[in-house]
């Protein structure tokens, strides 16, 4: 288990690390989930030993590890921009840290082909990094980190250079990696649905803070703050009640606790339908139903309607 | 095992550039020489303009020193440079340059690194400091130096005279090559790269071996052939401080002798035997960096 306990870090005036605690199971592929300026990166840094916390500490596997250096750690660092070695082929920057273990050259040369096969790199031993594709790159310096077999894997931001197609073929890679190679994975990023796809908890952090922690599905449904309830999804304002859109029930008869709204606009975005309401007071809110539910109901812009939170009975058990 | 998708193993870079299957070779060079000569070449006017200036400036002295070299024949430039003074001129030089080059190869990595990756009080005024070897008259420096450790040395070093006054002079204007090439390319360095060797387990000077000085080479290569040329030609921070003695003569010092006492194609030959060492050391160390960092995009 790794685990941070009261972590404070401040740069300057910025006060980056506000008590932070957070223990990390074995096995986990956790996600560190915040926007920029969260200090979730920061976290990360401290556990790697990249940065030194002001005060508190960082365990790792039992051990205290606060003070010591990132090389002693037994960790595996991938970053946002590959941080490759570039006048290195594919396979010395794969065997990088095992000649820094001074193994045998037999044994090396087994093991970069092994996992170069893992990451889908193999045929490209011979290959400089600035021949490789970007998420070539990305996956070669995962490679790398799984190299020297690490207690943890910390990955900063990992997919975030990288195009939205690539970004996901290889997020959803990931997840399968971590189900065969079950090394403990921490994972940062801002992107919400990055870390509800690939994670199995998510720390939702914001302004130095660990807001809250759980499984994706814990986060989405029963947020226990404003700002995770925001962070995790969009949300709707009915009647000062802050609810998904998808939670907004719509109807044609007047209903008891309903609230008379008036159709601005229909949006059609494939297999959802967002429709954008006015009530009374002139206030928007956007609710969200699906194509079929749309084509019943005739939706069009100027008509009027009914608009309800759904009971939580009503909310469909996935 | 999982494997990916076949869409990210041929996924386009940030660069837009599709590596091709690492069986088929690319043709890499070829490619990016066009595109250069498409996207910003200067076309036939600016190549005709650069040449002619090129051949005015620096190729047409360069053939008249030739020619004045050659005006008793080969037998006669042979003889000239394989002279006693002249074998001894040419020793000296360099052998004192040679060292004089790594010494500040080494000492200007050094000073370009505490400039760079270290915060101290003054800094600015430091990094004004360097460039006053290329700003200085050099024979305000030899003056400089003829106070310091002349005959009359206020702190009892006298140097006059020596090979080492020579060493120490060649020192001094050679210095800002090495900073100044070194400098920017450090700035440059890729922090992660050296945090991610550190978290494989790399020690400092590891990380130094291994990651900070490929990076570095090309420009301290650069920087240290500056320096080299500079001080095998190096005249004006020698002259005073050197003696002149027959022992103690560079070869610039040599070939103003030979000019003085009206022997002008002695002068030349050693004109042009200087002219060939430099222009081969600087087209090696060119070739070296070529060759080193041919991989790296």
């Amino acid at each position: 288990m790794i685990a941070a306990e009261n972590v404070e870090k401040h740069y300057g005036d910025f006060h980056a690390l506000r008590d932070v605690s957070i223990e990390i199971p074995d096995g986990s592929l956790t996600a560190l989930l915040g926007p920029s300026g969260s200090g979730k990166s920061t976290l990360l840094r401290v556990i790697a030993g990249l940065e030194v916390p002001d005060s508190g500490a960082v365990v790792i596997s039992g051990e205290d590890v606060t003070h010591t250096s990132p090389q002693k750690r037994g960790i595996g660092f991938v970053f946002q921009h590959y941080a490759a070695f570039k006048h290195m082929t594919v396979r010395d920057n794969v065997a990088f840290g095992l000649k820094i273990r001074k193994r045998g050259k037999d044994e090396i040369a087994r093991r970069v082909d092994e996992l170069l096969e893992i990451v889908g790199l193999a045929g490209y031993q011979t290959r400089y990094p600035s021949q490789l594709s970007g998420g070539q790159r990305q996956r070669m310096a995962l490679a790398r980190a799984l190299a020297v077999e690490p207690q943890v894997l910390l990955l900063d931001e990992p997919f975030g250079a990288l195009d939205a197609k690539v970004r996901e073929d290889l997020r959803t890679w990931l997840r399968r990696l971590h189900d065969d190679v079950h090394v403990t994975t921490v994972l940062v990023t801002h992107d919400q649905e990055e870390a509800m796809d690939v994670a199995d908890r998510i720390a939702v952090m914001s302004e130095g803070r660990i807001e809250q922690v759980g499984s994706p599905r814990e986060l989405y449904d029963t947020p226990q703050t404003e700002f995770v309830m925001s962070f995790l999804g969009p949300t709707a304002t009915l009647r000062g009640e802050v609810v998904r859109p998808h939670d907004l029930v719509l109807s044609h008869e007047k209903i008891d606790d309903g609230v008379a709204v008036i159709i601005e606009r229909v949006v059609h975005l494939g297999f959802e339908v967002r429709v954008e309401l006015l009530d009374e007071a002139g206030e928007r809110v956007t609710a969200q139903t699906t194509r079929g539910r749309a084509a019943e109901l005739g939706l069009y812009p100027g008509q009027a309607l009914f608009v309800r939170t759904a009971r939580p009975d009503q909310i469909p058990a996935l | 095992m999982p494997r990916p998708a076949t869409e990210v193993a041929g996924g386009d870079g940030p660069d837009g550039r599709t590596p091709a299957d690492p069986s088929t070779p690319r043709p890499r060079a070829r490619s990016r020489r066009r595109a250069r000569a498409d996207a910003g070449g200067v076309g036939p006017l600016g190549l005709g303009v650069a040449t002619l200036w090129l051949s005015i400036i620096v190729l047409l002295p360069l053939a008249a020193v030739v020619a004045k070299s050659l005006d008793g024949g080969l037998p006669a430039f042979w003889e000239a440079i394989t002279s006693p003074p002249a074998t001894r001129a040419l020793q000296l030089t360099l052998i004192v340059s040679i060292v004089v080059t790594v010494i500040n190869a080494v000492m200007g990595t050094l000073i370009a690194w505490v400039l760079v990756r270290d915060e101290f009080r003054g800094k600015a005024l430091v990094n004004a400091l360097i460039d006053l070897p290329f700003a200085l008259p050099t024979v305000v420096a030899s003056i400089v130096l003829l106070t310091l450790i002349g005959q009359n040395s206020p702190v009892g070093l006298d140097l006059f005279a020596t090979h080492w006054a020579i060493g120490i002079a060649l020192l001094f204007v050679t210095l800002p090559f090495v900073v100044r090439s070194v400098q920017p390319v450090l700035l440059e360095v890729e922090k992660e790269a050296e945090e991610a060797a550190a978290s494989l387990g790399a020690g400092n000077l590891t990380i130094f071996r291994l990651i900070i000085l490929p990076a570095l080479l090309p420009a301290l290569v650069s920087g240290a052939g500056l320096a080299f040329a500079r001080a095998v030609g190096e005249y004006g921070s020698v002259v005073l401080i050197s003696g002149n003695t027959p022992r103690n003569q560079v070869a610039s010092q040599y070939i103003f002798d030979r000019i003085e006492t009206d022997r002008p194609a002695a002068a030349a030959a050693m004109s042009v035997t200087l002219l060939l060492i430099t222009f081969a050391v600087l087209l090696l160390l060119r070739l070296f960096t070529w060759w080193r960092t041919r991989n790296e995009g």
